[in-house]
């Protein structure tokens, strides 16, 4: 068998058709690696492998039987992929990383997790992030915090940690995720891998465990643009199950992939690297728009003039929608009560019961909504002038565990450069853009107009023609 | 009376369509076999998201149509947050600041207006009940029910009787009978009524609305139109006694008590729920065009109202018919088609308004031809119609005055020496049954 290393799917597939290895053989090499490492990372919050070698063998054995061509038919078809514990997985334990949820198995599927499985994927489990998807670290996970597979004393970024932690140690080709304020995007600059957070409604939000539920946005992590693209092209797309998603047209992402953008334009935030952006993080960020600029891209400065208000509003609307979407958890029909929330769920809780609360209301939702409205014309304004903005995810490079949980709001601040993007509503994508000199991973994201994901891809994957900052591995 | 009393209503209709307000489980649930009917969507699972029942969205609107109401161009959904057992989302998708349908109004039978405030569509709760199982007493959850739509009426506090107040209730189960939208049951919930009394010192005055009281009683739980009636006057009573006495009244909830006839005290203000409304984020807003909002209307049937006014015209017959066989929308339709069959065998509207409304033949067994040919049949046989046989019993009844006065004497069995009278005067074309009961009836 060949070695098994930086794995794509186009590689897996490659390997299936010249019989290079089978798919068994590559489920067997992941859930060996997963065995291995996983104690230290603590990525899974719960394994299938036993369903996924069955899954393998039955791969295996329509490839001997239908030919190699199957592959085509089935586009995911013996890719290894997990999903983020908030997606609900039929027969199969679906825990938010939340103790209350601790032994709920659900009924029904998502439909992401329907279509990837229509596709053939094959699942290795389920992954850990913070409890309820709340938290800029991982570490707010009932089941304990993910470790950064760089540097186990560092936090992998959150709230879906688990998946950039997974696909950075090379335990499966790919992720779902969900970013409802930079829970992609943060966790993948963290790690050093490759995150789409897609317009809002672009694809379905049926069967996965709701943060806010007008903010949520279901998405991807993966190794390379590539790959993301490969998989958003079956997860995307009209669901009648869902009211919010769109009925547009989703274009052949990986097809169309390396045509290049032409006449790019690119605008620089200039809100995004003011005060508080740490040296490295700009430095690396800059070296990346200098690469667009060798390309041809035109690169211009815009501004989004309301980015300051992006916290605290996002803060407030955020958890109105959380102390409503947790109200279900009372623990009569499934589920252990109330008194087995976590201390984070709780605050949002509280702090959306206020914001909500007759009296100040006004003052605090309807003030914040006002607010959301003048930062999603900031970025039509923007997209008037550019084709897509460049900015960092974070402004600054991973910290150590426990080294904002004493102050909530410092790790509230680690959101800063990621929630207008969700505020607005539009996609973005989080790509590797270089390495602290302690190598610890640096991010920047590309955030386009909505339904723009084709051209960010191109983008990115122009980028990462040019770069290998994401084909860099940790030593686990 | 020294006090005014102030009266709105609130009405729950629960929709009769097909499927759930937000999802597709069947939206007929009266006694089925408990939690048969639920999915993710209903049963509030982690997850599982609503999706709005277009025909539930039209049917409010019609209802607002048929009250005259304006349809918003601009609409949505809002939660409710508030915690109960029977509501498995800890909210309830519903509507607040922008309804379907607002500021209609109503005309009762005395020509008196009332204010129809708004119409909007929310979601049926589950189903308590509370039992004892093993010797353990437990509630009991049903969640067939959770889901259902609802459309929700708020009148002005317009009405200042509990007849009113009963004639509106019954007209609007008469409209939305009509629509065809909901079974208005009150007995299997279908219908639930909530009355918002008050009473204020003073006389009556033209514009009701002026200077409302600063407290209001919201009385629930009330299951039928008589009970209506009774829970209104008790408050109005109750209320105008604590007032004498000079107790001052607060806003609270109470229940209605069928078997004592009395309400009591199940919520005060201070214990008011605090619903932190905010609009649904699951379900985008809704914008309905004028072309779709002039399409609504024109699907509206013909109502009660104008039915029998254009009966009366149309048929030439009198109010009071008009008024029961507009009754119910079968019995109307089934007049009309008896009349388009009648017009060919020479049957008049009349003859046929006469006939459905003194012989009640039961039209859900029958066929408009097949009375039409009764009537045929009966006409051949040569029985004379209810007109002349009233004529002939009067004269039998002028032509034999010492037996009319023996029977009036207590003398009862010389009833059927005029039923002979009036046999003979009309050749046996008469039923002598009928005739008898005329008789009495003209003697009495």
């Amino acid at each position: 068998m060949t070695v098994l290393q930086n794995l794509s799917i186009a590689k897996l597939q490659e390997g299936y058709k010249n019989k290079d290895f089978s798919v068994r053989e590559v489920v067997d090499f992941f859930i060996e690696r997963i065995e291995k490492h996983d104690n230290k990372i603590n990525s899974f919050t719960t394994t299938t492998f036993d369903q996924a070698r069955k899954l393998a063998n039955m791969a295996d054995e329509k490839i001997a039987k239908d030919g190699p061509d199957i592959i085509a038919g089935n586009p995911l078809l013996g890719i290894p992929l997990a999903y983020k514990d908030i997606y609900s997985t039929k027969g199969v334990k679906t825990t938010a990383s939340a103790r209350v949820l601790e032994n709920y198995v659900p009924s029904f599927s998502s439909t992401v997790v329907s279509r990837l499985e229509d596709a053939e994927a094959i699942s290795l489990g389920k992954l850990n992030c913070d409890a309820w998807a709340h938290g800029s670290s991982g570490e707010n996970s009932d089941f304990g915090p993910t470790k950064n597979p760089w540097n186990l004393e560092y936090v992998p970024g959150g709230s879906s940690s688990g998946s950039a932690a997974a696909v950075a140690s090379e335990f499966i080709i790919a992720a779902t995720a969900s970013d409802t304020g930079g829970s992609i995007r943060l966790p993948s600059s963290f790690c050093g891998v490759s995150g789409i957070k897609p317009t809002y409604g672009r694809v379905s939000r049926y069967g996965v465990v709701a943060m806010a539920s007008s903010l949520d946005s279901m998405g991807l992590i993966a190794s390379s643009v590539e790959d993301l693209a490969r998989i958003l092209e079956i997860t995307a797309g009209k669901d009648f199950k869902d009211a919010t998603s769109w009925d547009i047209e989703v274009a052949s992402y990986s097809k169309e992939l390396n045509e290049q953008v032409k006449e790019l334009r690119i605008g620089i935030p200039a809100e995004y690297f003011g005060k508080g952006l740490s040296g490295v993080v700009k430095e690396k960020v800059d070296d990346a728009i200098k690469k667009f600029e060798e390309q041809g891209a035109q690169i211009q400065e815009v501004s989004l003039p309301h980015s300051e208000y992006a916290i605290p509003a996002y803060y407030i609307i955020m958890a109105s929608e959380v102390s409503s979407n947790l109200a279900r958890y009372d623990g009569i029909r499934f589920g252990n009560g109330r008194d087995a929330f976590g201390e984070e769920t709780k605050r949002r809780i509280m702090l959306g019961t206020f914001s909500l609360s007759s009296g100040y209301k006004d003052e605090y939702y309807n003030k914040a909504q006002e607010v959301r409205r003048l930062i999603t014309k900031d970025f039509t304004d923007a997209f008037e002038k550019v084709d897509m903005l460049i900015a960092p995810v974070s402004p600054t490079p991973p910290f150590k565990l426990r080294e904002k949980t004493e102050d909530p709001l410092q790790m509230y601040l680690s959101d800063i450069l990621t929630v207008s993007v969700n505020l607005a509503g539009v996609p973005a994508l989080s790509l590797p853009c270089g390495f602290t000199q302690d190598e610890l991973p640096i991010g920047l994201q590309l955030i386009g107009p909505k339904f723009s994901e084709l051209k960010l891809f191109r983008a990115g994957y122009e980028y990462q023609q040019l770069t290998d900052w994401h084909k860099r591995k940790p030593q686990l | 009376m020294k006090y005014q009393p102030i009266i709105g209503m609130e009405v729950h209709i629960e929709l009769r369509t097909k499927t759930k307000m937000f999802c597709a489980c069947p939206g007929f649930h009266f006694g089925t076999k408990p939690n048969t009917q639920t999915c993710p969507v209903c049963l509030g699972l982690p997850g599982a998201l609503p999706v709005p029942n277009a025909q539930a969205v039209e049917w409010t609107q019609f209802l607002g149509t048929a009250f005259g109401c304006t349809l918003a161009k601009f609409s949505r959904f809002d939660r409710k947050n508030y915690f109960y057992p029977d509501l498995p989302k800890g909210y309830q998708i519903s509507q607040y600041e922008y309804p379907l349908a607002t500021y209609g109004s109503w005309t009762n039978g005395e020509g008196k207006k009332i204010g129809i405030r708004r119409i909007h569509l929310e979601e049926d709760t589950g189903k308590l009940s509370h039992t004892t199982i093993n010797g353990e007493r437990v509630t009991l959850v049903d969640f067939n029910r959770s889901g259902v739509p609802l459309a929700e009426l708020v009148t002005e506090p317009d009405f200042s009787s509990s007849a009113e107040a009963k004639e509106f209730v019954q007209a609007l189960q008469q409209i939305v009978r009509y629509l065809e939208i909901s079974d208005a049951d009150m007995e299997k919930g279908s219908m639930r009524l909530e009355a918002n009394i008050s009473v204020r010192v003073g006389q009556t005055t033209n514009d009701i609305r002026q200077k409302l009281p600063d407290y209001r009683v919201e009385v629930k739980n009330i299951n039928s139109f008589r009970f209506l009636e009774s829970a209104i006057n008790y408050e109005i009573e109750r209320q105008s006694e604590a007032l004498e006495r000079g107790e001052k009244l607060v806003q609270e909830t109470r229940g209605y008590n069928e078997v004592k006839g009395i309400t009591f005290s199940q919520r005060q203000k201070e214990e008011a729920h605090d619903y932190r409304y905010f609009p649904e984020p699951d379900i985008p807003s809704f914008e309905f065009s004028d072309e779709i909002l002039k399409e609504i209307k024109s699907k509206l049937p013909e109502l009660p109202e104008s039915k029998r006014k254009r009966f009366e015209t149309e048929y030439k017959i009198s109010p009071s018919y008009s008024k029961i066989l507009t009754e119910t929308r079968e019995l109307a339709d089934f007049f009309e088609e008896a009349i388009k069959v009648g017009s060919v065998h020479g049957i008049s509207p009349a003859k046929l308004a006469n006939t459905l409304v003194n012989k009640k033949p039961n039209i859900s067994k029958m066929l408009p031809a097949e009375l039409i040919k009764l009537i045929k049949n009966a006409e051949e046989k040569g029985q004379i119609s209810d007109e002349e046989l009233e004529k002939v019993s009067l004269q039998s009844i002028e032509e034999n005055s010492d037996v009319v006065e023996s029977y009036k004497n207590g003398k009862e069995s010389v009833l059927q020496f005029l039923v002979g009278q009036v046999m003979r005067k009309t050749k046996g074309r008469a039923d002598p049954t009928k005739t008898a009961e005329l008789l009495k009836k003209l003697l009495s």
